[in-house]
């Protein structure tokens, strides 16, 4: 196996409300190897978000905070950094790509000299070779004829276009790990695919790990080679690609899968099935596990103890009663 | 937006480019003063005290028999110097606080809004009374006082700015790329609180000069002979019921003025302001 490069355990990211406190993190444990993607899936609200936030260290404070839990890279834990540390890394080892492309960009600068500013932040190049190189790194993303859409502004591209140059300005200092925040889920379904693709064959290229967060299992079929699904604040499944879509043994998992319309030749037409209840408000969650209330087969045992990390097959765990 | 945009815009804009000929107007005549304006304007003449306007002199004559023409040729270039001055004292501080107390927020934000708030207790002449009577009365502690009573108000407008922009994802993706807080304020953040400072503070330089010429006419601007609009307006008071052209066209002249930049403002605002397109 290859060697770890993010390592999280336990973490937990808390927001102190005037209504409580939050528990948007609560008990996250993943892993990234090496060169290896990561896909996080769950419901809006489920704090795939928050997990990616809390390894940034971009948390908001003072409401948010990281209360427990180690978040291990290469070996540093990133909790411990100071923030004077933590910026040597944001941008130039961990980099992140935003949901919204028609915002994450500044609406007063060239394109250029945006991606140029992302590599003069860490690394000692002049102006000149800084531009050059953001000319270079929207050519790799695909944008055609980039020594002129370079001097162009934000609000003249298209959406498919901004994300192209968030994604060049994540990968311009060949960071070790990507984070993308539901990098498709603004655009439209033709553009989603040229994107995932244009990721996926970047993180060949440049060698980088990526945590793609997403509420799109589609996606994740795609370009993952792990996942991890989420619900309420953890991880209650972790597979393989091929194990988890194969054979998904939370009863969220399966919910979930139930949940994508299917395409049926003979016909013949179901209602589409849906997890019943709501996504649980994370101010008041059950003891025990924190599905029982939505859950169709839920055990006695369920309100009592939350169910620990339950091994199916090597390198496929669950937290469910259902396969102690 | 395109510069040329805002170019076009303003064309199109009837009330900016009117608010802008009249601006433009004072302001050659302010710089061409010392070669059109027909007498020195701090030289009396006794034996024509209080005359009405005439070939000899436009605008007639004051209680000293100086030509107001040429004091109001002369007072255009201190007032419009006492906008500029003045809307800049008030301008850098004002955008500063505002930043920092938008961007930071709470611990920051508490102490200098709350300040603001207490300078923005008292009534704007009061407080710009208050202090000339500090600094003594003179031409540049009118222009002090008049800019630090509208520091507030800045500091409002760039925070209220900075609270929304600062949300935007940009900023997070810039703090994403490992940017520090002070290069997200000073190369993102701020850019993008240009156009609304710059819209306020062109309708600022109408309400600087009005107060400036409020303090002159209570005697704590320009001293005598200094021909400041204000001042003089106070002087012609006195004789208002004999000689009221010597009150009149200076007033006129802070009307001209105040207008100019009024409308400019208000036109400029809707130039800038996409959504009213």
């Amino acid at each position: 196996m290859a060697h770890s490069l993010l390592e999280i355990r336990g973490l937990k990211t808390y927001f102190f409300t005037e209504r409580g406190v939050v528990k948007a993190v609560d008990g996250v444990d993943l892993s990234i190897h090496e060169g290896e993607t990561l896909g996080l899936v769950g419901e809006s609200g489920c704090g795939k978000s928050m997990t990616a936030l809390s390894i940034m260290r971009l948390v908001p404070e003072p409401i948010g905070k990281i209360v427990e839990g180690t978040i291990q890279f290469e070996g540093t834990d990133l909790v411990k950094l100071s923030e004077a540390e933590m910026r040597k890394i944001r941008g130039n080892q961990i980099s992140m790509v935003f949901q919204e492309p028609m915002t994450s960009l500044n609406p007063v600068f060239k394109i250029g000299t945006q991606v140029a500013e992302a590599i003069e932040l860490h690394q000692q190049v002049t102006s000149k070779e800084a531009w050059e190189r953001a000319i270079e790194m929207l050519r790799m993303v695909g944008i055609p004829s980039p020594e002129t859409r370079v001097n162009e502004y934000p609000h003249q591209m298209s959406g498919g276009m901004r994300q192209r140059v968030m994604i060049a300005m994540a990968l311009s200092c060949h960071p070790k790990l990507m984070i993308a925040d539901e990098p498709t889920t603004a655009l439209d379904v033709t553009i989603q695919a040229q994107i995932l693709d244009l990721i996926h064959r970047l993180k060949e290229r440049v060698g980088s790990s990526i945590l793609l967060i997403t509420h799109n299992l589609g996606v994740v079929a795609e370009v993952a080679q792990y996942v991890g699904v989420m619900y309420a604040g953890h991880i209650v499944e972790y597979a393989d690609v091929i194990h988890l879509f194969k054979d998904p043994k939370h009863p969220y998992t399966l919910g979930l899968f139930q949940s994508i319309p299917k395409k049926r030749g003979s016909g013949r037409r179901e209602p589409l099935k849906a997890i019943p209840g709501l996504v649980p408000d994370l101010l008041g969650l059950p003891e025990g596990c924190k599905f029982q209330d939505r859950c169709s087969q839920s055990l006695p045992k369920c309100k009592d103890e939350p169910p620990p990390w339950i091994d199916i097959e090597p390198g496929h765990q669950v937290r469910c009663w259902l396969y102690e | 937006m395109e510069r040329v945009e805002v170019f076009s815009g303003l064309k199109k804009n009837r009330r900016a480019l009117f608010g802008l000929i009249l601006i433009g107007l004072l302001v050659f005549v302010a710089l061409i003063g010392p070669w059109i304006s027909p007498y020195n304007p701090l030289t009396p003449d006794p034996i024509h005290r209080l005359k009405g306007p005439s070939w000899s002199h436009p605008f007639g004559t004051d209680s000293l028999g100086r030509d107001i023409l040429s004091r109001v040729i002369y007072g255009s270039r201190i007032s419009i110097l006492i906008g500029l001055i003045a809307v800049s004292i008030s301008l850098i501080p004002g955008t500063i606080l505002g930043l920092l107390a938008g961007f930071y927020g709470r611990r920051v934000d508490e102490p200098i809004m709350r300040g603001m708030d207490i300078m923005l207790a008292f009534p704007a002449i009061l407080l710009a009374i208050f202090i000339t009577a500090i600094l003594g009365p003179s031409l540049l502690n009118t222009m002090i006082a008049v800019g630090i009573v509208y520091i507030p108000h800045y500091a409002r407008i760039v925070r209220s700015t900075v609270l929304s922009l600062k949300e935007q994802l940009f900023v997070q993706a810039v703090k994403a790329l490992g940017g520090k807080n002070l290069r997200i304020i000073a190369l993102h953040i701020f850019p993008n609180t240009i156009p609304p400072i710059i819209v306020y503070a062109t309708l600022g330089m109408g309400t600087a000069v009005l107060q400036a010429a409020a303090l002159g006419f209570l005697g704590l601007g320009a001293q005598p002979p200094t021909p400041e609009w204000g001042a003089m307006l106070s002087e012609g008071r006195q004789y208002i019921q004999n000689a009221p052209h010597v009150a009149a066209f200076p007033g006129l002249a802070i009307f001209t003025l105040v207008l100019g930049f009024n409308l400019f403002g208000d036109g400029f605002r809707d130039v800038l302001d996409p959504s009213l397109k």
